[in-house]
């Protein structure tokens, strides 16, 4: 268990540094830093100390380690548009985007799992296909068209939420839907096609023979293991995730860390950018930790390994 | 678990209380379930789009004509039978967009994975009968491009490069040889265990022999389901990246960059991003059906995959 947590840990910092790494020196190909910074009052001498300061008289990887060093404390330069810390922007964008993955993740797990049980046990009827065609349009639609289709059909000619932005309880659920429904689609294939495996496996045959009720049975003793496919596969939807949520944000003008990456792209602000990158990965390296972590409790295999 | 199971039980079950022979409509059934028929017609008909585009549309996809901007599909009161699916804020026919889209989709699907599948392959191969450090450094560096947040290294380069097709199939290059290394490797691993492999090396074969006239032909059906799977996942990257205005620049005719363009009309001209992105769902759909169809049929022991 600890030499498995060490491996995973040393592996997440690896990609953590290869992920600003390739970020970084990307930043620094589409030329000199500091003409970014540059105004009308610039002077000679301000220009020469940004240059020691960025250490842009020096090879790449000491910039690098500078600009690490500096990340580290916290420290990821100003904001070009804005005038103050890059942190700053990127920390107070951060409530929005996990009051998003909170919302969509809610959404993915009550439609999603109780959906896959549902049509493993009732293999073929009715409730079996919708909940197939659910997982079909949301394994193949994309996102940025779910959420404009849902904003025509609920808020353009319904009416019944509004369109975008942040704001009471109705604000959440056409984003929540449009991010969380590809997951529900993984959740509810993956759970359907563990419940059905399990529910023909000797244990649960011995399980009715002995004349446990039904629903225990299903609840009981096929449910629990069917989560765990679930489990393994949550971490690779991470990086779908990542993406959904860009874009999810860019359609709802949400304002979390998605779109303001994408926003830092369009007005050339790589202080932020690069701070965002780095929170981004860095909550993404640790939530991969945190599902290993749990993987390897409810699996005794990969806890002994 | 198995679907050919279910056809099979169900059938005998729909069967029991009617003496008489199945109906027409069961046989339709039957047939859809047994053959991937209505992707394979979804996709021959994105091929003639793609390949013959000149000859199925009078109109020029990227042209202007402002006289007519605007205009709703022609069931809708102020369409025109001229624009079946009307046309965006700049005068230009949706059909002809949809239908020129299709190429610009398929064509960069095809290089990326034409690239992706053979470079997979070889590192896969070479992984897998290697082996040792190689192997190790090789599935780091596939495990890395599995976990690295693509749309961020996206956003940045084209920053830094700028908007191109060719940046388009770079980074989606890139990020789709992963799947097709992994499980070659994994294929590899237990094929060059095989009796007729340790044969032929003691007959004297060379290492490229072995791989290429040993290993690689019982590789095949894994690479083509793996390809066929993750074609879906690519036509939706790639219309991710247009969308948010990072990938096929306009005015080329790109179905992320259609509904991005229709994005700020949807209140009044709703057709301008539905068309486009109701043409990428069914896409996705065919591929992803054609792909578990093909993993089915070819590769049962994949399905853990989805």
């Amino acid at each position: 268990m600890k030499t498995f947590l060490a491996r995973r840990i040393m592996y997440s910092i690896v990609l953590l540094l290869a992920t600003t790494i390739f970020v970084f020196v990307l930043s620094r190909q589409s030329g000199d830093p500091r003409h970014l910074l540059l105004s009308e009052q610039t002077t000679k001498e301000e220009w020469d100390a940004w240059g020691v300061e960025l250490g842009l008289d020096r090879p790449v990887y000491q910039q690098y380690i500078i600009w690490l060093g500096n990340a580290i404390t916290g420290d990821f330069g100003e904001s070009i548009r804005q005038r103050r810390p890059a942190l700053d922007v990127v920390v107070e964008r951060i409530p929005a985007t996990l009051e998003l993955a909170a919302g969509s993740f809610l959404f993915s797990v009550i439609t999603g799992i109780p959906l896959g049980v549902l049509s493993a046990i009732k293999r073929g009827s009715m409730l079996d296909y919708i909940g197939r065609t659910f997982a079909l349009i949301g394994q193949a639609a994309p996102v940025f068209w779910l959420g404009i289709v849902l904003v025509l059909i609920f808020s353009v000619n319904l009416g019944w939420f509004p369109v975008a932005r942040r704001g009471g309880l109705d604000h959440y659920i056409l984003p929540s839907i449009t991010l969380g429904w590809l997951f529900a689609s993984s959740f509810l294939r993956l759970t359907r096609s563990a419940m059905l495996e399990i529910l023909d496996s000797e244990f649960i045959k011995f399980a009715r023979a002995k004349g446990v009720e039904g629903a225990l049975v299903i609840w009981k003793h096929a449910f629990r293991n069917a989560l765990l496919p679930s489990l393994t596969y949550a971490g690779l939807l991470l990086a779908g995730l990542i993406t959904g949520a860009v874009i999810t944000e860019t359609i709802f003008s949400w304002p979390g860390l998605g779109s303001l990456a994408v926003n830092s792209v369009w007005q050339l602000d790589f202080p932020v950018l690069t701070a965002v990158v780095f929170v981004i990965t860095l909550a993404y390296v640790g939530m991969a930790l945190l599902i290993d972590f749990l993987y390897a409790i409810a699996d005794p295999r990969i806890r002994l390994e | 678990m198995n679907d050919a199971h279910s056809t099979i039980s169900e059938n005998v079950t729909d069967q029991l209380p009617r003496s008489d022979a199945p109906s027409f409509w069961q046989h339709l059934r039957h047939l859809l379930r047994t053959w991937p028929i209505v992707p394979i017609i979804i996709i021959t008909a994105l091929l003639i789009a793609a390949i013959f585009a000149e000859l199925l549309t009078p109109y020029d996809p990227e042209k202007d004509d402002l006289i007519s901007r605007n205009t709703p599909p022609m069931w809708q009161e102020g369409g025109d039978s001229k624009h079946i699916l009307g046309t965006d804020p700049l005068g230009r026919d949706m059909l002809a967009r949809i239908i020129y889209g299709a190429r610009t989709s398929l064509l960069i699907a095809t290089i990326v994975l034409s690239i992706g599948t053979v470079v997979g392959l070889i590192v896969g191969l070479i992984a897998g009968y290697i082996g040792g450090t190689v192997d190790e450094i090789l599935m780091r560096v596939v495990d890395f491009t599995f976990a690295v947040p693509f749309i961020l290294v996206a956003l940045v380069s084209v920053i830094v490069y700028g908007q191109s097709f060719t940046l388009v199939i770079i980074l989606l290059t890139i990020f789709s040889w992963n799947g097709v290394a992994r499980q070659t490797r994994a294929e590899t691993l237990s094929l060059k265990t095989r009796d007729y492999v340790a044969a032929a090396l003691v007959a004297g074969a060379s290492i490229w022999r072995i791989l290429w006239k040993h290993l690689v032909p019982g590789l095949i059906n894994t690479v083509i389901v793996v390809t066929t799977l993750q074609l879906g996942s690519l036509i939706l990257t790639e219309a991710s990246l247009s969308f948010l205005g990072v990938g096929i620049p306009p005015p080329s005719p790109a179905w992320g960059v259609m509904v991005a363009e229709g994005r700020n009309y949807i209140y009044t001209e709703w057709w301008i991003s539905f068309f486009p992105g109701l043409a990428i769902m069914l896409t996705v759909l065919a591929f992803n059906f054609l792909g578990d169809w093909f993993r089915d049929r070819f590769d049962p022991r994949l399905r853990q995959l989805d």
